[in-house]
This record gives structure tokens, C-alpha cells and sequence, in this order.
């Protein structure tokens, strides 16, 4: 298989994903491709196995289809969280409304994908979920190379020169920078920064990244925030 | 015939018309009976009353001279046509004077009121009426069953002589015989009438549905343009096949919109589909590096997300026009959905040298769904800031929120070419219509549509008016009412 995403990506170790899907060819393609990302997949057919699997193993995330043979998605998932079971969920579902999304995440699930889905969303999205990934929401300040955000100050700093952001460019820079080293695709982009899922046709996401772009990296030798081809964004140092 | 009168019998009119004339028949013999009895009882008040006048003048007679006073107003009254039934007897029972030739035996034993009526026989008349049938029929019949039947009283003079006066029932039994013969004729005059009524409006009603019933089996065949008959009558069969003729035009309508939309969808899917295709074998064709191999595998992808996405949009709008589920609905601030929207496109706008501006004239809440509105004004938006890009002048779109009556208005007007045709304008918000200038830009042709059912779902209404220049998009929605 050619490799799913362009650019040599670097991810912290490996995860341990739990995939709960019962369409045998999707399950298959799903392990193959996190194998070639550098995780571990387990797959599960159908509900109650998946269950099983989740409440013995220790995942580090686990992508569990919303319609499975036996027992459904949603009550593997609020089963799971009933025994106290907090591993991250990324629900994958052929139903894609907002409602649908709403009951996905009330159910207990951390994400939700809508198939048709292109992998590089999925992983994307599943190494943000991973549990063992560095927990920052309680830093103060972030830091990536000689790029410095403060929460408190709302000031960014590069090489110490101060750099001027508009509220949005500031929120942006912050999710990427409390992201950094991982993949932010631009749904994730406009769904955590914008709060908005919905589709916005044309590409309004690069135009405020290019901008932002061009703030934090005009008059600086090094690119910070790097274009990931047909996936997204990701901010690394060197 | 033979075979059609059962289906007859098993149409609701001929069950009305059997239930009728059975309800009209049992009222019309319960009338009868209440009229005769009625009648007949007054008829014997009339008689008995009679009786007592005639029972107080021979009394009077007899008071004035005996019995022979009494004998001379007996015979003299006796004579009169139509008199009543007088009869003097010696106390043995022996008829001595009157007009009456034989009795009932034990009649005039009792004295007082007759307590039933009963047969007697008067001079004249009936000893001829008795020889007749005699003759007739060769032997002699009894008093009593050729006699007529009358009531009388019978008194007992101071004397011991009998004096009867009585009176004939002929009358009201003849009354009664009048009245039963035309019951009789009613009746059957009640069932042919009813059989015949049973008959026309049975067949009639069953031609109706006939007719009905064919047609519809013809367009159930697939002749959608079918229709069913209408006679002009404006009778109640008009009326329903004129209903179920509008539901067929309407049913025809959403047909031929499928219809069109699957052509669409045909054409609109197609043709990325193609260029997909085109696109692998292509890459398959030919000395390839791996940099090609890589170009054409992400041009694909970009291709099958472009038709996603198409998906998504068609599946949204089913989902919208079918009644979406209410539970995401909740008050939504429509200001800040303005914002967002103009500040998300902004970059945008400025990177295809448009000017995108939003004016916000205060605060507006309507319940509703965020993210709906937001695709909704996004599609719009996103429309616009394409259209405008050829604009003669500094293209500019203006996104306003204000209310206006009623209504909250987000409006969004562009400065570009606009559709200068109305009939465009209002095709411009249907299903992948895509009017000709527009064909060479990107996108599914289902923004307007999309933003058009998302209004729908709100209670309020996408129009498309025309600007100047340009063209402007008003997203009205309903006011809240508890203001």
C-alpha cells in the first residue's frame, strides 16, 4: 500500500488503537493504514467483542462504528463509561446530522467522523484523542522552537520579537500550538477554533492559516507552521 | 344486469336506499295504526253520544205519552234514511216495534251500554242482501254473520219492556277499510319507488367509481399524466375527483422535479465521475514517475471529495425538506453568526479583492440551529464574494442584519453582474440549477438550494431580489413572538 499521507511525520511512539467495526474490508484497511502510521490496531466485528476487548485491553483510543451486529456503538461506548472506562472515542457514523452528532458525543464519545471519511482525518483526529499525548490545557505558556505564546498575556513572541495577532489568528495559533507535533486537519480547525461542523465549500481555513502564516514566519529564516498535503497543518520547530 | 345487481347491492347507495324505505315503511304503518285508532275512537264518542241524545228524546216521548207515544216516535224515527237502530221489545225479548228484524241473542239481556259490538240485521235491506247470498251460495247463513255490527244501549222500561237504541259501525269500519287499502298501496308504492331509486342512483354511483377506479388503475400503470373523469356536474363525485386530480398534479409535479433532479444528479455527478476516471487511467497509461503517480492519486481524492460533498449537500436538503428532528433547535444569536461568517470568509474576500462588511443594527435571537443558519449564510456568502469578483466598480459585498417589520432580515448583496432575469432568480435557488454564466465556476449548484431549505426549516423564506447592481440575498427569518 502507498503510504496514505505525504510527509515524514513523526508520532510519539506509537498508540494502541481499539477499531470496533464490523465491515470486515473498512476494519482491514483501518489496521493496515494505522500500521503504516506507527500504531497498533486491534479490530473488533461486532459490539459485544469490542466491548470485551475495550474493558480488558488498554487502549489509548478507540474508533468504534455507530451501527455494529449484537450491540450498538453508542451503548458499547456508554457501557464503557458506566464501568469508568474514560479511553478516548472517536465515533465513526454513516449518519451525519447535527443531531446525530450530538447523541454521539452525549453517549460519552470524545469525536465524531462522518464516513465517507479520508483516513488522514481519522488519524489526524485519533492522535489529538490519544490519551498518553501531553496534556497542555493547563500550561500557561506554549512553546514551539523559538515561537512563544502566553495564555495570560495573550502576547506571542518569536526569537523574543513580539508579534501582533488578531483575537481569531490568536485563537488559531493556539490550538495549533497546544497541538503541535500532530496533524490539524482543517475541520478540526474549524470546528475548534470557529466552533462551527459545518462545510464552508471553499477554502476559507488556508486563507487564515496562509495569513497567519505570514505573520509568524515573514522576517524569520526558519517555517514553523507546515502544510501537511492533503491532510492539514502542522506546527514544529525545525 | 343479472350479474351487475349484486355488485349494486353492495354499494352505499343501495344500503341507503334499503335502510330508507325500511325506516319510511315501519313510520308510515305506525302512523296509520295511531290515525285509524284515533279516528275509530273518536267515531264511537261520536255514535255513543249520538245514542244518549236519541236515548233522552224517547225518554222525553215516553214520559209525555207511554207507550204508545214512544212506539209512534219509534216507528216515525225508524223510517228517516240513515237512521240510527231502534228496537222495542216485550220483556221477554220479543221484537214488538223498530227497525231492527233480528239481534245478536243475549243483547238485550243486559241492560246498559253493549260492551262489545255486536251483529244485527235490519228490515229491508238485509233480508234481501240475505236471500241474494242464500242463492249464491245454497244455503242459509246465520244472523250473526251477515248482520252488521253496531253499539247500542239497552233499557228497561218501567213496564219490563225492552227499548234499545243503537247505532251502526259501518261507518268507521268502512273509515278503517279506506284507510288499510291506502296504507297497502303506500307501501308498495314505497317499495317500487325505493327499488327504483335502489336501481338509478346504485348504477349511477357505481359508473362514478367504476370510471374513478379505471383511471386510477391507468396512472397506478404509469400514465401520471392521467386524470380522472370529471362530469361538470358538481356533484360530490366532481368534487372528489377534482381533489384527487389536484393530488395527481401535485404528485406529477414532485415526479417530474425527481425527475429532473436525478438528470441533474446524473449530469452533475457524472461529469466529475468522468474526470475521475479519465484521471486513473491516465496515470495508468504511459512512463510515469512516482511524482506523477502521487499528482494523479491526490487529484483523485479531490475529485471523490468534491462529490462527497455533493452527497452530503443532497442529503442535507432531503433531510431538511422531510421535516428535520427539532431537538438541535434553540435560540440562536443571530448576530454572532453574522460575525463569524464575515470574519471566517473575510480573508477570502480580501485575497479576491472584494470587500466583505458586515452591518449589525443590534441584537438579534431566533430560535432555530446554529450550524444551519451558518452553512446557510456561508453557501450565501461564499456566492457573492465569487459573483462580485467581476464587478465593474470595487467589488463589495454587505452582509446587513436588521429587522424589518416582523421579520429579522440578513441580507446579502453583492455588486457583480446579478441575475437580471426574475424567472433566473427564482430558478437560481432550485436543485443544481446552475444558470449559464455560472457553469464555469466550482461548486455542486446546490448552495442556494441548500440555504433555500434551511429557511424553509426556520419558518422563514430565502429570496433573491435584485440589487443595484448586482444581486441581493434576503434571509428573512420569522420574528420572535413573545416580544
Amino acid at each position: 500500500m502507498a503510504p496514505l499521507i505525504s510527509g515524514k511525520i513523526v508520532y510519539n511512539g506509537g498508540m494502541k488503537i481499539l477499531v470496533i467495526e464490523d465491515d470486515r474490508e473498512a476494519a482491514d484497511y483501518l489496521q493496515k493504514a494505522f500500521a503504516e502510521a506507527g500504531h497498533t490496531a486491534h479490530v473488533a466485528g461486532d459490539g459485544d467483542s469490542g466491548f470485551a476487548l475495550a474493558d480488558a485491553g488498554e487502549y489509548d483510543v478507540m474508533v468504534v462504528d455507530r451501527m455494529l451486529p449484537r450491540r450498538d456503538g453508542l451503548s458499547v461506548i456508554a457501557g464503557l463509561r458506566s464501568r469508568g472506562n474514560t479511553t478516548p472515542v472517536l465515533i465513526l457514523s454513516a449518519l451525519g446530522e447535527v443531531d446525530d452528532r450530538v447523541t454521539g458525543l452525549r453517549a460519552g464519545g470524545d469525536d465524531y467522523l462522518t464516513k465517507p471519511y479520508a483516513f488522514s482525518e481519522l488519524l489526524a483526529r485519533v492522535e489529538v484523542l490519544n490519551r498518553r499525548a501531553p496534556a497542555r490545557e493547563s500550561e500557561t505558556v506554549y512553546r514551539v522552537g523559538d515561537l512563544e505564546l502566553d495564555r495570560l498575556s495573550h502576547s506571542v513572541r518569536r526569537s523574543s520579537q513580539e508579534i501582533t495577532l488578531q483575537p481569531r489568528e490568536y485563537r488559531l495559533l493556539e490550538y495549533l500550538m497546544r497541538h503541535a507535533g500532530q496533524v490539524v486537519t482543517r475541520t478540526m480547525l474549524l470546528e475548534n477554533v470557529w466552533d462551527y461542523h459545518f462545510d464552508p465549500q471553499t477554502n476559507v481555513i488556508d486563507v487564515h492559516v496562509s495569513r497567519l502564516r505570514g505573520k509568524i514566519e515573514k522576517g524569520f529564516d526558519k517555517p514553523i507552521l507546515h502544510t501537511i498535503r492533503g491532510a492539514g497543518y502542522m506546527l514544529k520547530a525545525g | 344486469m343479472a350479474l351487475r345487481l349484486p355488485a349494486i347491492m353492495k354499494t352505499t347507495a343501495a344500503r341507503l336506499s334499503a335502510l330508507y324505505l325500511l325506516l319510511f315503511a315501519l313510520c308510515a304503518v305506525l302512523l296509520v295504526f295511531y290515525m285509524t285508532s284515533l279516528s275509530a275512537r273518536m267515531l264511537l264518542a261520536q255514535s255513543q253520544e249520538t245514542i244518549n241524545e236519541e236515548v233522552q228524546g224517547l225518554g222525553r216521548a215516553y214520559q209525555r205519552g207511554g207507550i204508545p207515544v214512544l212506539v209512534r216516535v219509534v216507528e216515525q224515527r225508524s223510517r228517516q234514511p240513515g237512521a240510527n237502530l231502534y228496537l222495542l221489545a216485550d220483556p221477554n225479548g220479543r221484537i214488538l216495534s223498530g227497525n231492527v228484524q233480528s239481534i245478536q241473542p243475549g243483547v238485550l239481556q243486559r241492560e246498559g251500554w253493549t260492551a262489545l259490538p255486536f251483529s244485527y240485521e235490519r228490515y229491508g235491506e238485509a233480508s234481501g242482501r240475505r236471500s241474494q247470498g242464500a242463492a249464491e251460495q245454497g244455503e242459509v247463513e246465520a244472523a250473526t254473520e251477515v248482520g252488521h255490527n253496531a253499539i247500542a244501549v239497552v233499557l228497561r222500561l218501567p213496564n219490563q219492556m225492552i227499548l234499545m237504541v243503537g247505532r251502526d259501525l259501518g261507518e268507521p269500519e268502512r273509515f278503517r277499510d279506506v284507510i288499510q287499502r291506502s296504507l297497502m298501496l303506500a307501501l308498495g308504492m314505497m317499495g317500487f319507488g325505493g327499488l327504483l331509486i335502489w336501481y338509478f342512483v346504485g348504477r349511477r354511483a357505481l359508473k362514478h367509481i367504476d370510471g374513478v377506479s379505471e383511471a386510477s388503475r391507468r396512472i397506478m400503470g404509469g400514465d401520471l399524466s392521467g386524470r380522472l373523469p370529471v362530469t361538470g356536474a358538481g356533484d360530490e363525485f366532481d368534487r372528489l375527483s377534482e381533489n384527487l386530480n389536484a393530488m395527481l398534479a401535485r404528485i406529477a409535479h414532485l415526479n417530474d422535479g425527481l425527475k429532473q433532479v436525478s438528470d441533474n444528479i446524473a449530469h452533475d455527478l457524472k461529469t466529475p465521475l468522468t474526470r475521475l476516471r479519465n484521471r486513473a487511467e491516465a496515470a495508468l497509461s504511459g512512463k510515469k514517475t512516482g511524482a506523477d503517480y502521487r499528482e494523479a492519486l491526490e487529484g483523485t481524492i479531490a475529485e471523490s471529495d468534491q462529490l462527497i460533498r455533493t452527497f452530503n449537500a443532497i442529503l442535507m436538503i432531503s433531510r431538511l425538506e422531510a421535516g428535520y428532528s427539532a431537538e438541535t433547535v434553540a435560540k440562536v444569536d443571530l448576530a454572532a453568526v453574522v460575525r463569524d461568517v464575515v470574519e471566517l470568509y473575510e480573508p477570502v474576500a480580501e485575497e479576491l479583492g472584494v470587500g466583505l462588511e458586515a452591518t449589525i443594527d443590534g441584537d438579534f435571537v431566533v430560535s432555530g440551529n446554529r450550524e444551519l443558519i451558518a452553512q446557510a449564510l456561508s453557501n450565501i456568502v461564499d456566492n457573492a464574494i465569487k459573483y462580485s469578483a467581476g464587478a465593474v466598480e470595487k467589488p463589495h459585498v454587505d452582509v446587513t442584519l436588521r429587522r424589518e417589520g416582523d421579520e429579522i432580515r440578513v441580507q446579502v448583496a453583492d455588486n457583480g453582474e446579478g441575475i437580471p432575469d426574475e424567472g433566473d432568480r427564482k430558478r437560481a435557488t432550485e436543485r443544481f440549477v446552475r444558470l449559464e454564466k455560472s457553469r464555469s465556476q466550482p461548486g455542486s449548484g446546490l448552495g442556494l438550494s441548500l440555504a433555500k431549505a434551511v429557511m424553509k426549516f426556520h419558518n422563514g423564506r430565502l429570496d433573491l431580489l435584485p440589487g443595484n447592481p448586482g444581486l441581493s440575498v434576503l434571509m428573512g427569518f420569522p420574528g420572535p413572538k413573545d416580544e
